[in-house]
């Protein structure tokens, strides 16, 4: 996916100069080229995220469209303030794009992990959270994000499903049953094995914000589990108000609370918060009985 | 230092259409010389081209305290005088920190301290980036607001880019720490003058030209309190 996203973002640079793109040290090397071309749009302001976050408001400012990137931890945890005041309090916008988020950074420690990144841009106004499942789903991300001066937030993974679904911002029902499972990005495979032989419906989404709440009342049923690759229950308060009224019982899934102290590999961490298949099947048969 | 109150006639009492406090003096407005400077004889903005792409910026990042920015504001004409008599009221634009949405001529909204100048930065990049070769970018600060570490990321990002930007510091020795050595030692690779910040001629003078790297003024005035 940061494949993905380099090559897409150094096409941006190239073909739309409003265009500008601010880093933080990581990934630098990689926009070597694209900073070549275009050196007074591509900007390195060295380990300092709450200046990256700070000039991207400066920027757009100016009337342009900044792409920022760093490690979720560093761009979103570290410079929250800074996406808080600098973009949304000057009514200004941006695209993040983040690594690094939950356990992806297994190996480096908790240090390196943000399992938090959507629930704090959740405390915040406007942002449009892209979760790709597949590095195909990132390049019209991106390109959609160019086109307009909105926050947007594209959490970039490691973990991948075997095929992308593209044009899944609304909720894209692939398997039809009873109860409904909605996996949320690189969730999807996870659950798509876990609930083999199950009468559910499995939907993906890969925007979990704004939530697609309308397409959630049409597919529930009177039982929904929610599977998220970040905090468990961070989609709580809007899958509850996307089904106010109707009786219903929900079940969310995700990267528990409690620091694994743990290195290991992200199979490793999934396994340990309960998200690999066994896991999820074992939370889902529980939970509908 | 002797503080000089000598100001443009309107400004005496649009203060005090703020404050609501006769007996203050305008002195106690550390930062209302280097704005009456700023916006009566440097800056190349009017309320006519607030929203023009190659205007000066000026960013207050000091966004506490905003009563002399206000007045001069007023004076200028970027918005009605009467705006200042309901500071921080329901119906007022005008609140105990400027937000750049509701005021016209404001260009960033600041309170929390230590944004202004990263904001600053950005605009910078942005107008070099657009060719606004002409187009300066000031920003001002309080000596206590240095405490926060996000100026600390702007100062050193500007001095190794030789970013053209200006930055005002207001030294009323308002920092709890102070800056042993003096304020214009933290800003390495940067052109610095220290001035009384009540001599408006001095003030312009060191105001005026323009720097290819970056340039910190540091405007001594009373010390907060005296």
């Amino acid at each position: 996916m940061r494949e993905s996203f380099i090559a897409t973002t150094t096409e941006l640079l190239d073909e739309d100069p409003r265009t500008a793109l601010v880093l933080a040290d990581i990934s630098a090397e990689s926009f070597a080229p694209a900073r070549h071309r275009h050196p007074e749009r591509v900007l390195n302001v060295g380990i300092r995220e709450q200046l990256m976050a700070s000039v991207a408001g400066g920027l757009a400012l100016t009337g342009m469209r900044p792409y920022l990137h760093s490690y979720a931890p560093f761009a979103v945890d570290r410079a929250y303030e800074q996406l808080k005041l600098d973009l949304g309090h000057q009514d200004a916008g941006a695209v993040v794009v983040t690594i690094g988020g939950s356990y992806d950074a297994s190996e480096e420690g908790y240090t390196h992990q943000s399992p938090g990144d959507v629930a704090l841009l959740d405390t915040l106004e406007g942002w449009t959270i892209h979760v790709p499942g597949h590095h195909d789903e990132v390049p019209d991300m991106l390109r959609d994000a160019a086109r307009h001066d909105d926050r947007v937030y594209v959490r970039l993974g490691v973990q991948e499903n075997s095929r992308a679904h593209r044009d899944a911002g609304r909720l894209q029902a692939l398997r039809r049953g009873k109860a409904l499972v909605v996996a949320v990005g690189p969730m999807l495979d996870p659950v798509l094995e876990a609930t083999t032989g199950l009468d559910v419906t499995v939907a993906y989404t890969n925007r979990p914000r704004p939530f697609d709440a309308e397409g959630l009342r049409a597919l529930a049923g009177r039982e929904v589990v929610l599977v998220e690759p970040y905090l468990a229950g961070t989609s709580a308060a809007a899958v509850s108000a996307a089904l106010e009224g109707l009786p219903h019982r929900v079940l969310h899934l995700g990267v528990g609370r409690t620091e694994v102290r743990r290195y290991g590999s992200w199979r490793d961490h999934a396994r340990a918060h309960g998200l690999d298949a066994p896991g999820l099947r074992a939370s889902i048969v529980d939970f509908l009985g | 230092m002797t503080a000089t109150a000598v100001l443009p006639d309107q400004l005496g009492p649009l203060l005090h259409r703020i404050t609501g406090d006769e007996k203050h003096a305008p002195s106690a407005h550390s930062t209302l010389d280097v704005l009456w400077v700023l916006y009566d004889r440097v800056l190349r903005i009017s309320p006519e081209t607030v929203d023009a792409p190659d205007r000066d910026r000026f960013l207050l990042s000091k966004g506490h305290g905003p009563a002399a920015y206000y007045a001069v504001l007023a004076a200028k004409g970027f918005f009605p005088e009467r705006w200042l008599d309901d500071l921080g009221g329901w119906d007022s634009p005008l609140g105990h920190h400027p937000d750049r949405v509701r005021i016209p001529g404001v260009e960033v909204g600041t309170g929390s301290l230590g944004h202004g100048l990263g904001l600053g930065v950005g605009v910078a990049l942005g107008l070099r980036a657009q060719g606004y070769s002409r187009t300066r970018t000031f920003v001002l600060l309080g000596d206590a607001e240095l405490d926060e570490g996000s100026n600390h990321e702007g100062i050193a990002y500007a001095a190794a880019t030789r970013l053209p930007i200006t930055a005002i510091v207001i030294d009323n020795q308002s920092s709890t720490h102070g800056w042993p050595g003096g304020i214009a030692a933290r800003f390495p690779g940067w052109d610095t003058s220290v001035v009384n910040g009540r001599d408006r001629d001095r003030l312009e003078r060191v105001l005026e030209p323009r720097h290819d790297r970056p340039n910190l003024i540091v405007a001594t005035v009373e010390r907060k309190g005296s």
